[in-house]
């Protein structure tokens, strides 16, 4: 007598409890504690944030704990809880030029109003493992001198002197495109409305801020190798904290909520001009919570890249496709569809498997007939 | 070294897990699918705790139209017990407190993925489909740019090529699930991945049929009492797959079957994908070349019970 | 200040919202056959309680509404702004809800948006008031509806049929409507077409 498998239930509460105690490894290690997520894997929980689009260090840190250090499944988390949180309003939009920088460099001038501020980074770092890590002693770290002349951290937010953009010094000039006009009307949300292409900028630059940093690194990657080259230069990156406010209707004023850390880059690309427009600078944006150049940056060089067609410039790359780019570059959305192919499909096999045996059986039938033999392809 | 816990606020969700807007925007959503029969309406889709791909945008129009006092079944591949109809399954059971069932005939809202129930649905039953991809042109045409004028032209001249093709290439179409269906004479729709054995039985269906695709963001929906008739040509009329032997369980005919291996040597069985329907034969006596007990046995290792 | 507080909304929001749209879901289903639909609101007349359910079902932020004859009164349009947060907009053409107190005077569909042919579904719902539905005289067929259905409702526009005949012919656009009578609602969406009765 043949017995159907089942016990799915109990076999799900299994793989859980497994879950949980895999998580956890071995008891004789100290738990890590959100804490130390949130202040010694700072740049993971940034890239939680982004992604998750989800502004909040402690839910990020629980999030990189629960799903056991895997980023992806992290951002997952972040985004099913932000998807239930009720929508108060819309704040005012951020004003970067009145960040309080902790760094802040531009590879097009060698200086300028402001200077070129270094700030925490592993550009000037050679890569060794450092040994002096490895040991869970306190490690010594340096107090900043007094007469540093970097200032970092919170003392930059005081001791920062007016840092133009750098797009705003060219803009002077008209040596570059202006800045889009703020014509009043509100921006999409990729969250409220579903995509409809062609999607406009803004639509765009909300899904590439929530893309996936790897997909768009790659992205970038192929402008600068010629697919859809556009001659970047780094205008400037700057990254510390900008304070966000909420327009309350009744008071007719907005009431600041408080302090986000934010990286942004603007690129400086070439442009030969067209008919209507002397040649000139044109502009790729990005804009990414916490901490990460390398997603601001290819984040602008894709913006870039997806303006072509306002620009005048042939299409010939993928990352200049617009419905390709934003269809995919979304990891949850990745993830799941692709991880799905875990799920039984055996129905489908089964009316697959029924196919290519009756297809078979007559390539046989034909064969020993001496017909001619039609090519088999399975279906989708 | 613990972080304190005043920090972060105590997390808590609605009934059926999405929030009331959400819903609103759902429900309008499901109406417009309604009023246009095969017709894809673009809603926000949410992220969901369950991933893009696993049933995402079934979740979500369940969510939105079940009720407490409502009798849910969830089925995968024709099953209520595979691991992610399990999972969906506990998700309302908690999120909503509703009663869950699998018996098709107790349940007023049916969530599947990949099947149609043998036992014939009821009038104010609604099913509720898992799609992956929503568009039938998508893979004849990837943009949605394009797609969307076709489907306002009613052109559906690519969709005939490739099943004409088929013909040509094999003798017959070799389309096997997701069989595209022109939807009351005007939207063609891709009935999501069932098998075409489950075609027939959405035409002039007594129940609602609503599908949901999560990451492509579509809702779109089958009256009752519609139309739903099958793509194929006046020489190659459409066909379903006919299986060569009945359930070796209940001995069922005309019925959707899985192919279960038993061993190395080639051993095969076929029993009812749908193990609702089958328990339910095996109850009322029927039996099948495997399940009496003079019938051929087969060691099981693990703790097992009755395909009930 | 001087302001009332508008009506109470739903008791239960998450119930009766729900319950409202399900009897909204099977009407619009299975068109021109009336089913139960209980309301405790109290809204400002001449808003009846069942209509006022549905708009607090379905309208939000997202969905301008228009308010058409009667229904066009400050304490109406307060209690819909209050409770939904959807803006009242005057140009009928631009609501996706529009709201009528008396079905005998229904507006002209073809002052309401119609969807377009790439998205049909960006058209208006009108939500009109009745005093009772009857079992005739008209006679429907299309989706959801077996055979044929016999319908009627009072007070109706003597053209009625005529006007749902134009809309059903411009498929896939066209509005949807949705009647209310005390207790009850009844949907009569664009795929639903008047059948000429044997003499």
């Amino acid at each position: 007598m043949y017995v159907a498998v089942k016990g799915g239930e109990d076999a799900i509460r299994n793989a859980h409890d497994l879950l949980a105690r895999t998580r956890r490894g071995d008891p004789g290690v100290p738990e890590i504690g959100l804490d130390q997520i949130a202040e010694q894997l700072g740049l993971a929980v940034d890239r939680v944030m982004a992604e998750g689009s989800l502004y909040d260090r402690d839910l990020a840190a629980l999030a990189i704990k629960q799903a056991r250090g895997d980023l992806i499944e992290a951002i997952f988390l972040a985004r099913a809880f932000r998807t239930t949180l009720p929508r108060f309003g819309t704040s005012v939009p951020v004003d970067t030029t009145a960040m309080a920088i902790r760094r802040r460099i531009s590879a097009t001038f060698k200086d300028l109003p402001g200077g070129q501020v270094l700030g925490p980074t592993f550009d000037y770092t050679h890569r060794l493992l450092d040994q002096g890590l490895a040991t869970t002693a306190q490690t010594t770290v340096k107090k900043p001198a007094a007469s540093a002349s970097e200032p970092t951290g919170e003392e930059a937010a005081v001791a920062s002197p007016p840092m133009p953009r750098v797009t705003d010094l060219l803009g002077d000039e008209g040596l570059i495109e202006p800045a889009p006009a703020d014509d009043g009307t509100a921006p999409t949300d990729i969250t409220r409305t579903p995509l409809s292409f062609p999607a406009g900028r803004p639509a765009r630059l909300q899904a590439l801020a929530r893309g996936d940093e790897g997909f768009l690194l790659a992205l970038g990657y192929s402008t600068q190798r010629g697919y859809a080259r556009s001659h970047p230069f780094v205008g400037e990156i700057r990254f510390g904290t900008v304070e966000v406010s909420l327009p309350v209707e009744e008071l007719g004023f907005a009431v600041p909520l408080g302090d986000i850390t934010l990286t942004e880059c603007q690129n400086i690309n070439q442009f030969k001009g067209s008919a209507t427009t002397p040649p000139q600078f044109t502009r790729g944006y990005g804009l990414v919570f916490g901490q990460s150049e390398r997603k601001a940056m290819s984040m602008a060089l894709v913006d870039r890249a997806l303006r072509f067609a306002e620009l005048g410039e042939e299409k010939t790359a993928p990352a200049q496709d617009e419905e390709f780019v934003l269809s995919h570059c979304d990891n949850v959305q990745a993830t799941g569809f692709v991880e799905h192919l875990k799920l039984p499909h055996y129905v489908d096999f089964q009316a697959e498997l029924e196919l290519v045996r009756r297809m078979r059986a007559a390539h046989a039938t034909d064969e020993a007939a001496g017909a001619p033999v039609p090519t088999q392809e399975a279906a989708e | 070294m613990t972080h304190p816990a005043t920090a972060m606020p105590a997390i808590s969700y609605n009934f059926a897990y999405l929030d009331e807007q959400t819903k609103r925007m759902i429900r309008r959503a499901i109406l417009k699918a309604i009023a246009i029969p095969g017709y894809q309406v673009p809603f926000a889709g949410r992220e969901m705790p369950m991933p893009y791909g696993w049933g995402t945008g079934g979740v979500q129009v369940t969510a939105a139209l079940l009720g407490a006092d409502d009798v849910l079944k969830v089925i995968d591949q024709g099953s209520d017990d595979t691991t992610n109809a399990v999972a969906l399954r506990t998700f309302f059971e908690t999120t909503a407190g509703v009663k869950t069932t699998s018996h098709t005939a107790e349940a007023n809202v049916i969530q599947t993925r990949h099947r149609i129930p043998e036992t014939p649905l009821k009038p104010g039953q609604v099913l509720v489909y898992q799609v992956p991809i929503p568009e039938p042109l998508r893979f004849l045409e990837p943009r949605e740019t394009e797609t969307r004028k076709l489907h306002a032209l009613s052109d559906y001249g690519l969709i005939h090529v490739k099943l004409y093709e088929d013909i040509a290439r094999h003798g017959h179409i070799a389309t096997t699930y997701a069989y595209p269906a022109t939807v009351n004479g005007h939207y063609v729709m891709d009935p999501s991945p069932i098998p075409k054995f489950d075609n027939p039985k959405m035409d002039h269906s007594p129940a609602l049929q609503v599908f949901g695709a999560g990451r492509e963001k579509r809702i779109y929906a089958v009256p009752p009492y519609t139309s739903v008739v099958p793509l194929d040509f006046a020489d190659h009329p459409f066909t379903v797959q006919r299986f060569s032997q009945p359930c070796a369980l209940c001995g069922a005919e005309g019925v959707y079957l899985d192919e279960v291996i038993l061993d190395d040597q080639g051993g095969r069985m076929f029993v009812c994908s749908d193990t609702d329907y089958c328990a339910g034969r095996q109850a009322e006596g029927h039996t099948g070349t495997l399940s009496a007990p003079d019938a051929p046995t087969r060691a099981d290792e693990g703790p097992k019970e009755g395909c009930s | 200040m001087g302001i009332a507080a508008p009506a109470a909304g739903f008791a239960e929001p998450v119930h009766e919202s729900q319950r409202t749209f399900v009897a909204l879901m099977w009407a619009m289903a299975e068109p021109a056959l009336p089913r139960p639909l209980a309301s405790a609101l109290t809204p400002p007349a001449p808003l009846s309680p069942e209509l006022a359910a549905v708009a607090l079902t379905l309208l939000d932020y997202e969905t301008p509404f228009f308010l058409d004859g009667p229904l066009a009164i400050a304490p109406v349009a307060a209690f819909l702004r209050f409770h939904t947060g959807a803006p009242h907009t005057l140009v009928a053409a631009e609501a996706r809800f529009v709201l009528c107190a008396d079905a005998g005077a229904l507006p002209d569909f073809a002052t309401l948006a119609q969807g377009t042919a790439d998205y049909p579904d960006r058209s208006a719902t009108v939500l009109a008031q009745v005093d009772r539905f009857t079992a005739g005289p008209l006679i429907f067929s299309g989706p959801g509806i077996p055979d044929t259905r016999r319908f009627g409702a009072e007070p109706l526009p003597a053209d009625l049929a005529a006007r749902l005949a134009a809309n059903a012919a411009l498929f896939p656009l066209g509005i949807d409507l949705v009647l209310c009578a005390p207790g009850t609602v009844a949907a009569l969406p664009r795929t639903t077409r008047p059948v000429t009765p044997n003499p």
